[in-house]
């Protein structure tokens, strides 16, 4: 069950749109902000929000790669594997954070904190190599400044 | 050199609202209402020769003219803000130094094609370019240049942002169209083009943010005038140049259209990086055939580079120096093309692994000799897919070919690939 204030924003966002399907994705979102994924709840939940059945809210989440289906950490590193990147060492950079987190991509480590996700094109590129935590874009990451990253993310998680 | 797109720009921060209207913002809309019909408006924008800046460079103001002006019903723009072709960041850059040209350049947009509902389709990651057009947004509609009865002028337009959730294909125009709708984004046949039959089956216009970002200054300044920015007497107005790779500057540089690559290279990106030679690069976008040091002097305009044997693209050029193995370029970008189709056709579903798994032996020292005649037939048939996602991911494949045929071979000869640290952390 969703809060009842998150209820109402969601469906004043539905009403809103020019048809309610217009607002899915942005539902989505929301319900996957609240439960940290779009589980199964989620997704029916975002169907009756948005007048559909859960086969077709099923049919945006699967297509879309920022939604999740399954369950993730509480950080989700997304790390850019496309080409400007990969010139600049991308590679290394994400062998460097399967070594930092103790995962191999697409992985969660066992204290739930990361996940980490290869990723096409974050349009960072004349940043590279690049990666995505949360809303924010980071690069030229070196390895060396991907353990700092890190560091950070697991003391802010710890207090 | 006189800037349009980046001539507000302060370092490193969102131009301000009063900041845009001090430096003439809004002055185009203003004058616009004012005075120009929107018939103006758009033969001012067909005079000016502006071409679409999002990949396939068609005439702006042409396409608007096709909207039918008298079937029932709304008509729709689109500014496709999905910026998710590899190498390309120029959009990002513009909206978060200055969303207000685009604002101001889709309402010039909507007036001249009685459009009172538009929208901004933005891809995942480009969080803070979402939230300066919605405060743009906000500060335009206080100061009554959004929303109800623009200016007193009679004439409304709701503009509304609309964040995505990732996923290449968005960026195709009717496979945006769908996903606006809250469809899953898998592209719509054409015809009937979207200027005729669109979102929720009005006419609609789907243009790059960067072409709508030109409107302001072609208004304001004239068409001649805006024409006369380029380099050669051929091109028109100026363009935004991103640039990755092994580059001293790797930046976002606005330009005048026509600049040659070699221009580009040696001027604002500051050459390459120390240690590093030029080899070969991608001029506009991961779609695009790779050009070498025999295109130095390509002049970066749409017809110039198309016969130089490539396309402008988006304007990402992607510069690789010696030290690349271009089997490893063109397998890299084919795993992003192969990753990121959207199934719904078989020759991008099927061909593109097919052509990965090909490039993965030939890299991975298995090759033999047939692989190069099998590739060349997929440059070919990818052609017959249902929309441009799988023959833009051939640009490369086909460039490879032609110009680093002896690369291959050498791959499939020695048994290996001949460089010995391919892609390694060079920074
Ligand atoms: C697979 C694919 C992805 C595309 N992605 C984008 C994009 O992210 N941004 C964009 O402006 N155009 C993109 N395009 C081109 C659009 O279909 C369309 O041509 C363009 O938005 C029109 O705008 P313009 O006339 O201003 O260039 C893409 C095309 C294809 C085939």
């Amino acid at each position: 069950m969703i809060p009842e204030s998150l209820r109402q924003e969601l469906q004043r966002r539905v009403a809103g749109a020019v048809t309610p399907r217009e607002a899915a994705v942005d539902v989505m979102k929301e319900l996957q902000r609240h439960y940290g994924w779009l589980s199964d709840e989620a997704a029916e939940e975002a169907a009756g929000l948005l007048g559909l059945s859960p086969l077709q809210v099923e049919e945006l989440a699967t297509f879309y790669e920022m939604i999740y289906r399954r369950p993730v950490g509480r950080n989700v590193i997304h790390a850019c594997d496309s080409i400007s990147c990969w010139a600049m060492g991308g590679e290394t950079l994400l062998r460097h954070l399967e070594q930092q987190l103790g995962i191999e991509a697409g992985g969660t480590t066992r204290d739930g904190a990361f996940t980490l996700l290869p990723c096409p094109c974050l349009g960072n590129c004349g940043n590279g190599p690049t990666i995505m935590i949360g809303d924010r874009l980071f690069g030229p990451v070196s390895p060396e400044q991907a353990g700092i990253l890190i560091h950070e993310l697991q003391r802010h998680g710890a207090d | 050199m006189e800037l349009v797109l980046f001539r507000h720009n302060r370092p490193g921060r969102m131009t301000s609202f009063d900041e845009y209207r001090a430096d003439g913002g809004f002055n185009a809309l203003t004058r616009a209402l004012g005075e120009l019909s929107p018939n103006d408006v758009q033969q001012a924008v067909i005079d000016s020769g502006l071409r679409g800046r999002g990949g396939a460079g068609f005439p702006t103001g042409r396409k608007w003219s096709f909207v039918p002006r008298d079937l029932p019903g709304p008509r729709y723009l689109i500014c496709n803000s999905d910026e998710m072709e590899p190498g390309t960041y120029k959009d990002r850059v513009l909206l978060e130094h200055n969303p207000w040209l685009l604002i101001e350049g889709m309402t010039l947009a909507c007036y001249a094609l009685g459009v009172n509902h538009a929208f901004i389709f933005i891809r995942r990651g480009y969080e803070q370019a979402a939230v300066n057009l919605r405060q743009g947004i906000a500060e335009a509609r206080r100061a009554g240049l959004l929303g109800e009865n623009i200016l007193k002028s009679g004439f409304s337009l709701e503009l509304d942002v609309h964040q995505s959730a990732g996923r290449y294909i968005c960026g195709e125009e009717t496979a945006l169209i769908n996903a606006l709708e809250g469809i899953r984004a898998n592209p719509r046949a054409k015809p009937p083009f979207p200027a005729i039959k669109g979102l929720w089956g009005q006419p609609t216009v789907v243009n790059n943010v960067e072409t709508l970002s030109n409107v302001p200054a072609i208004i304001a300044n004239g068409p001649a005038w805006w024409q006369g920015l380029a380099a050669t007497p051929e091109a028109a107005g100026t363009k935004l140049f991103c640039i990755s790779g092994h580059v001293a500057n790797p930046e976002c540089f606005e330009l005048p259209l026509g600049t040659t690559l070699g221009e580009i290279i040696d001027g604002p990106c500051g050459g390459m990086r120390p240690g590093s030679r030029f080899k070969a690069c991608i001029p506009g976008g991961a779609s695009t055939p790779f050009f070498t040091h025999e295109h130095w002097d390509v002049a970066m305009d749409f017809d110039p580079v198309a016969k130089a044997g490539s396309r402008l693209g988006t304007g990402g050029i992607i510069v690789f120096d010696q030290s690349t193995c271009m089997v490893a370029v063109t397998l890299n970008l084919i795993r992003f093309f192969a990753r990121e189709s959207c199934g719904w056709c078989t020759p991008c579903r099927e061909g593109l692994p097919f052509v990965r798994h090909i490039l993965e032996k030939i890299e991975n020292g298995s090759g033999e000799a047939g692989d190069i005649d099998i590739l060349r037939e997929h440059v070919h048939k990818l052609n017959y897919a249902f929309c441009a996602l799988a023959p833009g991911a051939m640009g490369p494949l086909e460039g490879l070919l032609r110009l680093f045929e002896d690369e291959v071979r050498e791959h499939i000869a020695k048994g290996a690939c001949p460089f010995t640290t391919p892609n390694l952390c060079q920074n």
